[in-house]
């Protein structure tokens, strides 16, 4: 029994110093070497790439709404609701939920609204609650709006989220995406 | 078409794994494995042992559950002293005794069970000090078991099963440090975070808003948190967080790291018994369960949300999409939660509360089966070998014939300890819900109203017992009922279980050989597949189908009413 408690301890202490500390302070060293960039998140000039942003104007387009609608600061929002906003999550609402179901209509007013025919995308939140994605059909939905508020053509406004459509990885590992960040300043620098 | 051509790539990956991880992980428990010596060595000489002092089962346990405990309470130190110690950017204070309890008890026993927010509750030095090491750790002890019970098949005569410290430590060092550290680097590479500084703050003017992201050590505890089938990730989003899971190609090798020690086990284990055949079974067992469950949930899932289509969206061509991220869509975030929950990992990369009803079952009821398909890392061999042996007990009455299993009788004792460890799961699962639906701090959990609300119930207990870890998130799991009643469920769970694998495996190894004859039941064939797939199911449908017709199979059935 001795003899065990002893080994369990030293095995212990020997794992908590080489997987513990060596293993993520060698990855992380050898990490900031070669992809320094995306190991401190890659962050760009006007945030991360990989991280959303709550989009208002309409002159930009919009991401999935996991921060605005009914989602917004107040309310039922459970990443604002605990008092913690910034924290990632979801809003764990069932498939029978009738809170999903309404905020769901929220979000359908709130987009006929701003003159946008919402894809599914475009009502249903993340599972971060940080997508910095949407998909090429929600970019090309949104279209009207921007362009209305640009006075952008539609035309020059589906090219330009065509041009920055990201394929699947190897044309089939995950789906056809856009990253907003970077399809609105492209926007922007076409102003 | 894309999912199309991702399934056809996983089943080449993980056929390489299956043949060569298989029999590399069979050379490394044999001891024929030395590139590390040099490193290998000094841990056996720090402990006092070597690879020629081997263990009973008795002992082998034991070692087991003190190294366990030991690891319970180291954990737990670290946790609730973070406040004090280095790497701690965030100030953030002590984790509370019961929290910190539950989340030591729910790394040591593989769960990852979080009933905390990892990115506003954690140190970094909680992170890897604490967390990240349990996940290396309790994934060498499931392996470990596996293996000692494989040994117990495969010798004769013998009073010993091997020697658990150097089990582990060549488990440790062989087999996760190499494959973690290589795909450590590729997740770093497609944009998961691996630095020790504190959150960015951004202001964007072309947005013109400010925005706090939380960063720290994450690509390399990811890749360990999937491949020891772990599960527990750095921040509350889990593998839905871009800087845990950021694109296509991570979410994609994330399934593959998921499934590829599973799997590759029966390829160790027919390799080590003798006969690749016999390992062939028992995957050809996993691969049928788990194709069975990847196209009903996927299927699922594309079909949409019912309560996104009553607010009037017409048509939902990518599926369900609430909770899942764009980057991956619907169908391939239902591929890689179903071998989330199927190998007892509980990563998730999108909200598992959110799924449809029938999406959601096939997530519950993949764990309800016992976690054999493939199963946890080592629990998920050791698991399905205990079903194979009531499987060939139950073919035994069939014929009156005394069964005979890898050429090793099964008698009454190994009946006895089989039937032990399948049951003990159900029988924890199904009383600590009774208890959580029974008692007012129970029935405060769930978030959802109706039906949905016992499944995250049921769903919390089913999950810990099975150490998978996945959620319905909307559970408030960090209350002093849960989290005391989780950790009770996820130790039953564990050792439960392993305990009586191990005495299985003693018993086994003391027999003699028996010599197979024309009459012997053949345990290399599609007859006996079917059998194990019988009673896999069979156990599992008998001892839930109750329960689970409560929760998602009543939500599934009532149309148009909304909770």
């Amino acid at each position: 029994m001795l003899t065990q408690i002893r080994r369990s301890i030293v095995l212990a202490l020997f794992c908590l110093v080489f997987f513990g500390l060596l293993y993520p302070l060698v990855g992380t060293g050898v990490s900031q070497v070669l992809f320094k960039h995306q190991a401190d998140g890659s962050i760009t000039a006007n945030g991360s790439t990989l991280i959303g942003q709550n989009w208002t104007s309409p002159k930009f387009f919009h991401g999935r709404p996991d921060d605005f609608g009914p989602y917004a600061g107040t309310g039922d929002n459970p990443l604002v609701a605990n008092g913690k906003s910034g924290d990632s999550g979801a809003t764990n609402l069932g498939p029978r939920s009738r809170k999903l179901e309404t905020y769901t209509e929220e979000l359908i007013t709130y987009w006929h609204k701003m003159g946008v025919n919402p894809t599914p995308d475009l009502v249903t939140t993340s599972g971060s609650g940080l997508d910095p994605d949407i998909t090429p059909a929600d970019a090309h939905a949104e279209v009207p709006m921007v362009s209305k508020a640009t006075g952008l053509s539609p035309k020059v406004l589906d090219q330009l989220v065509t041009r920055e459509t990201n394929s699947a990885q190897f044309g089939f590992l995950g789906s056809d995406y856009i990253d907003v960040l970077q399809l609105n300043e492209a926007l922007a620098k076409m102003e | 078409m894309q999912f199309f051509w991702t399934l056809v790539a996983l089943v080449v990956v993980l056929g390489l794994a299956w043949r060569f991880l298989g029999s590399y992980m069979a050379a490394v428990f044999e001891g024929r494995v030395h590139w590390l010596g040099w490193l290998e060595r000094p841990v056996y000489a720090a402990l006092g042992t070597s690879p020629e002092q081997e263990q009973s089962w008795k002992r082998y346990a034991g070692s087991l559950i003190v190294f366990s405990a030991v690891s319970i309470l180291l954990t737990y130190l670290i946790i609730r002293t973070q406040g004090s110690l280095p790497l701690n950017p965030q100030h953030l204070g002590a984790v509370s005794p019961a929290l910190s309890y539950n989340t030591a008890v729910s790394f040591v026993t593989n769960t990852n069970w979080q009933n905390y927010d990892g990115e506003s509750t954690m140190t970094y030095m909680s992170q890897m000090a604490a967390l990240t090491v349990q996940q290396f750790v309790s994934m060498a002890v499931g392996v470990a078991v596996a293996i000692a019970l494989v040994r117990g098949f495969a010798r004769r005569n013998s009073p010993t099963i091997g020697n658990f410290w150097v089990d582990i430590t060549r488990c440790l060092l062989y087999i996760e440090l190499p494959i973690a550290f290589v795909f450590g680097l590729i997740f770093v590479g497609q944009g998961a975070v691996q630095t020790l500084s504190g959150p960015v703050h951004i202001h964007d003017i072309l947005n013109n808003m400010t925005q706090v992201i939380a960063l720290g050590p994450v690509g390399f505890m990811e890749v360990i948190k999937e491949l020891g089938t772990n599960g527990g990730g750095f921040f509350n989003a889990n593998g839905a967080h871009p800087f845990e899971n950021p694109t296509g190609l991570t979410n994609f090798i994330s399934i593959v790291l998921l499934l590829c020690v599973g799997f590759s086990l029966t390829y160790t284990f027919g390799k080590m018994v003798g006969s690749i055949r016999q390992g062939v079974a028992l995957l050809a067992a996993m691969v049928i369960l788990f194709s069975a469950w990847v196209g009903f949930s996927s299927y699922s899932e594309h079909v949409g949300n019912p309560a996104v289509a009553a607010a009037g969206i017409k048509s939902q061509p990518t599926g369900n999409m609430e909770g899942k991220e764009a980057r991956f869509g619907g169908t391939q975030s239902a591929l890689y939660d179903i071998a989330s929950t199927q190998t007892s990992t509980g990563s998730v990369d999108g909200s598992n509360d959110s799924y449809t009803a029938m999406g959601g079952f096939g997530l519950i009821t993949g764990m309800m089966l016992g976690e054999v398909s493939p199963g946890g890392d080592g629990s998920g061999l050791y698991t399905i070998l205990i079903y194979a042996i009531i499987a060939v007990f139950i073919g035994g009455l069939m014929i009156g014939r005394t069964p005979e299993y890898i050429r090793k009788k099964i008698q009454a004792k190994e009946v006895k300890l089989a039937g032990l460890g399948a049951l003990v799961m159900p029988i924890i699962v199904l009383i600590l819900a009774g208890i959580a639906v029974s008692v007012a701090e129970g029935r405060a959990g769930p978030l959802n109203g109706g039906p949905h609300g016992f499944t995250e119930i049921l769903y919390a207990l089913v999950s810990q017992a099975n150490n998978n870890g996945s959620a319905f998130a909307g559970l408030t799991g960090n209350t002093q009922f849960y989290n005391v009643i989780g950790s009770i469920d996820m130790l039953v769970g564990r050792f439960g279980i392993m305990i009586p694998a191990l005495a299985l495996a003693g018993s086994l190894a003391k027999k003699g050989a028996v010599a197979e004859s024309l009459g012997t039941f053949r345990t290399d064939n599609g007859m006996f597949v079917g059998l194990v797939i019988g009673v896999i199911l069979i156990i599992g449908g008998l001892t839930f189908f109750p329960a689970v017709s409560l929760g998602p199979i009543v939500e599934q059935l009532i149309h148009s009413k909304f909770f």
